[in-house]
């Protein structure tokens, strides 16, 4: 085990090179100079090149390169070129803002998609069936955007219930934080939720058809424990692995979140840090978000070999 | 007896901390954007100007009538060559830690906006030789050559005072705390949420502020930052856009304010860097029939609902410097397809169009594009991110550019650097012996109806040859709730927030 473990760390240094160099070459690509994008509409042309030297943006892209990797080795992400943080700070404050609109909506997307796959699928053919895939075709095709803005008029405009946008962070006001997520989290969450209880019908369709839960049946059991203790437990395996690879969709949809809701998060930072060709930003996150993937890469391996000592080899 | 007064004590405690609690008053805005760094040496957006208005002193502002009235100088003196300027400061300013705002505090924010390597101050303040001590309260300054303009820069970040101490300690992070003279003081940043400043006790005019808190939220969506304002969770947006202004003034809730802007919205037209040597920049009779086929009223009517202000020069219609002798004309197809045959260039003529990304400089692009097809011309939209549109015109990759200019007070900062040859932001690469001495010329008067006479021959030029078509000027629109009283709107865009109180 231990052997196999320390075989896959390794192979998460040449993993992490390869990303290292993607990031950066292909950000260099983006059309658009950072240091006149800086100047902004002072663009003097000597204010300018003091930039480029400073930023070493006068410099070729492999030696640009080789300063960022030996400052990121040494823990130092560099500093936004716009607002003179350094990098790993902002990634540190907005890094639990995302982590937690995603983990709501991860909840609200589990609570809404699982319930209602099940009642769809055991009530196959009824109104309530329907009325489900009806709320799972308007789940996928609804856009983020507009979905936020309608909330935005309804319950913040209207009703006056829940705050248009902003953040407040769960250690200032437990209940004021998740009035500023709730909404957001349910936009993020909502898709996810469709395609969950898409995934939840078609297993329990198919474990309901199976031969223990008819006899399951056979012995007597109430509907109610056949379902819920029987066929919904061997139904719900591929579902939860689909809900963690679902994560990834979770942290792009955050972008335009977290943009509609003037969420401080991961997602906004990028965006911005891309439009204003924020190098060292997007440079940071990017790596950050990567390395997040690979980690929990390596560990759902781990968790299968744990559970599977056959892929031990 | 004991608990009852217990009692009554604490009720009377609870009642006092309720009472603070409510006098407690907070105002706040909506930003478009996420400003950038709060140091007035570093900082470069328009944005970013709005904050400062809120906490960092000038030596000079600006009333509505684009006059300049003294801030934290009280008096200015110009020499009779035009090479020294005598400047009083008020007596008995602070900075937000206690430090005195005296001459050498001046020295040192008008020498470190010169000096400092990355500061963008320094072209503003090019024609500033040297700062020199007069006296506690008097400054001079020494220039190069004489330059008109130097006071009306001083209204803007380069005459934003900082202390000193603060300055020298914190270097080039100054911006993350930053110290100044404001009538507010930095609390907190949090990037891309909020901006925190309370207000200052020992503010020079501290009569004159009666809001205790102020936070600067920065909301990118416009129709968010609207919802926002109409659900009370904002007291003030800016950037409202112009199809919204409905929904303002027909809320009883919420109240608009409104100026036209100094800056211009025009389409640069490349002329001396034109790698395709298209006929838009080999004849100016060319760029003069694409002129004539716009017509800027219906532009408006169309795009803007006829809010904003046709214009055709760098300073719009109301401006003192805007020259009458030469109005907005009309739109005159006729004339533009003859003037097409004269510079014997056959129809259609195909235009390399580059539009900036955005909804509504998308929309005048093709508003534009539909009346030049009218004369002859094939006007091709290529929407570009705005940075990448940039290097492009920086590297004459373009034909026609839609680009906007934020404007400046005076009217040298909306002339001088687009139309000077070789000038940074000379897009157009136009170069005119005669523009580039009016252009000088007009930095070595400061007498108004002598610099307008001289801007008047730049202005023939200009629109005889067309480097740019100025096309109509917006109206800087702010939204705000009825709450907040005594709001005003200048010219420059800028919320300002001295005099205002919150019901």
């Amino acid at each position: 085990m231990l052997n196999f473990l320390g075989q896959r760390i390794l192979q998460l240094i040449p993993t992490l090179f390869f990303v290292s160099v993607l990031i950066f070459s292909l950000q260099h690509l983006l059309p658009g100079d950072p240091a006149l994008v800086m100047a902004g509409e002072e663009r003097d042309p000597e204010v300018i090149a003091q930039i480029r030297a400073q930023y070493r943006l006068d410099q070729p892209i492999p030696i640009q390169y080789v300063y960022w990797v030996k400052g990121v080795l040494s823990g130092d992400f560099g500093e936004s070129l716009r607002i003179k943080v350094p990098v790993l700070s902002l990634i540190a404050q907005k890094l639990p803002v995302t982590i937690q609109l995603g983990s709501m909506a991860i909840v609200i997307a589990f609570l809404i998609g699982i319930p209602a796959g099940i009642v769809s699928a055991v009530k196959k053919g009824t109104a309530w069936d329907y009325g489900a895939n009806l709320f799972a075709l308007w789940g996928i095709s609804t856009p983020n955007f507009w979905l936020g803005i309608m909330l935005i008029f309804l319950f913040s405009i209207e009703l006056g219930w829940l705050p248009a946008s902003g953040y407040v962070p769960l250690s200032e006001n437990w209940r004021a934080s998740l009035a500023s997520t709730i909404m957001p989290a349910f936009v993020l969450g909502n898709a996810i939720a469709a395609i969950l209880m898409r995934h939840t019908r078609s297993a329990m369709l198919q474990v309901l058809e199976s031969d223990y839960v008819r006899t399951a049946r056979a012995k007597g059991l109430s509907e109610r424990s056949v379902i819920l203790k029987h066929a919904m437990r061997n139904a719900l395996t591929p579902v939860i692995t689909l809900g963690a690879l679902e994560l990834g969709t979770l942290l792009s949809g955050a972008v335009l979140t977290e943009q509609i809701f003037s969420i401080p998060g991961f997602g906004k930072l990028i965006v911005d840090a891309v439009f204003n060709r924020d190098y060292a930003v997007v440079q940071g996150v990017v790596l950050t978000t990567a390395t997040i993937y690979i980690t929990l890469n390596l560990v759902a391996d781990i968790a299968y070999v744990l559970v599977n000592p056959r892929l031990r080899a | 007896m004991k608990i009852l007064r217990l009692a009554v004590t604490a009720a009377a405690l609870l009642l006092s901390f309720e009472a603070s609690v409510q006098a407690q008053t907070t105002l706040r805005i909506g930003l478009a954007e996420d400003p950038d760094i709060l140091d007035p040496t570093l900082a470069r957006t328009y944005v970013g100007r709005i904050v400062f208005a809120g906490f960092c002193d000038k030596l000079f502002d600006i009333d509505e009538k684009i006059n300049i009235v003294p801030q934290l100088a009280l008096s200015h003196e110009t020499s009779a060559d035009g090479k020294e300027v005598i400047i009083k400061l008020r007596p008995g300013v602070k900075f937000h830690d206690g430090e005195p705002l005296d001459a050498e505090a001046a020295k040192f924010s008008l020498d470190r906006h010169m000096t400092m390597p990355t500061s963008f101050r320094k072209p503003e303040l090019a024609q500033l030789d040297r700062v020199e001590v007069v006296d506690p309260l008097t400054i001079k300054l020494v220039l190069k050559t004489p330059f008109s303009p130097l006071i009306a820069q001083l209204t803007d970040r380069a005459g934003m005072m900082v202390s000193p101490k603060a300055a020298k300690a914190e270097g080039d992070k100054f911006g993350l705390k930053p110290v100044c003279a404001g009538p507010y003081k930095f609390v907190e940043r949090v990037q891309q949420d909020r901006i925190v400043f309370e207000k200052f006790a020992d503010y020079w005019n501290k009569d004159a502020i009666k809001i205790d808190r102020i936070v600067y939220l920065p909301l990118v969506d416009a129709t968010v930052r609207l919802a926002n304002l109409k659900s009370g969770g904002l007291d003030l947006i800016e950037r409202l856009l112009a199809t919204d202004i409905k929904a303002v003034v027909g809320d009883p809730k919420l109240k608009l304010s409104s100026a036209i802007e100094l800056g211009y919205q025009g389409v640069t037209l490349n002329v001396g860097k034109d790698k395709a040597k298209g006929p838009l920049s080999q004849s100016a009779k060319v760029r003069q029939a694409l002129d004539l086929s716009l017509d800027r009223e219906a532009i408006n009517q169309v795009v803007f609902n006829g809010e904003f202000k046709p214009g055709n020069q760098w300073v719009n219609p109301d401006h003192p410097y805007y020259q009458k002798a030469f109005p907005v004309r009309g739109r005159d197809i006729a004339k533009a397809k003859a003037l097409l045959k004269e510079a014997g260039v056959t129809a259609p003529v195909s235009v390399d169009f580059m539009v900036p990304k955005g909804a509504e400089t998308e929309a005048v692009a093709q508003v534009i594009q539909s009346m030049a097809s009218e004369a002859g011309f094939d006007m091709k939209i290529r929407v570009t991110e705005f940075a990448t549109s940039l290097k492009l015109a920086e590297s004459g990759e373009y034909q026609a550019f839609m680009l906007a200019w934020s404007g400046r007070i005076d009217p040298d900062g909306n002339s001088y650097v687009f139309q000077k040859s070789n000038a940074p932001q000379n897009y157009s690469a136009w170069s005119n012996a005669d523009a580039d001495k009016a252009l000088d010329d007009g930095r070595l008067v400061t007498d108004q109806s002598q610099r307008k006479a001289i801007y008047e021959k730049l202005a023939k030029l200009v629109l005889d040859e067309k480097p740019l078509l100025y096309i109509y000027h917006r109206k800087i629109l702010i939204a705000h709730s009825t709450k907040l009283e005594g709001y005003k709107q200048m010219p420059d865009g800028l919320v300002r927030v001295t005099g205002l109180t919150l019901k």
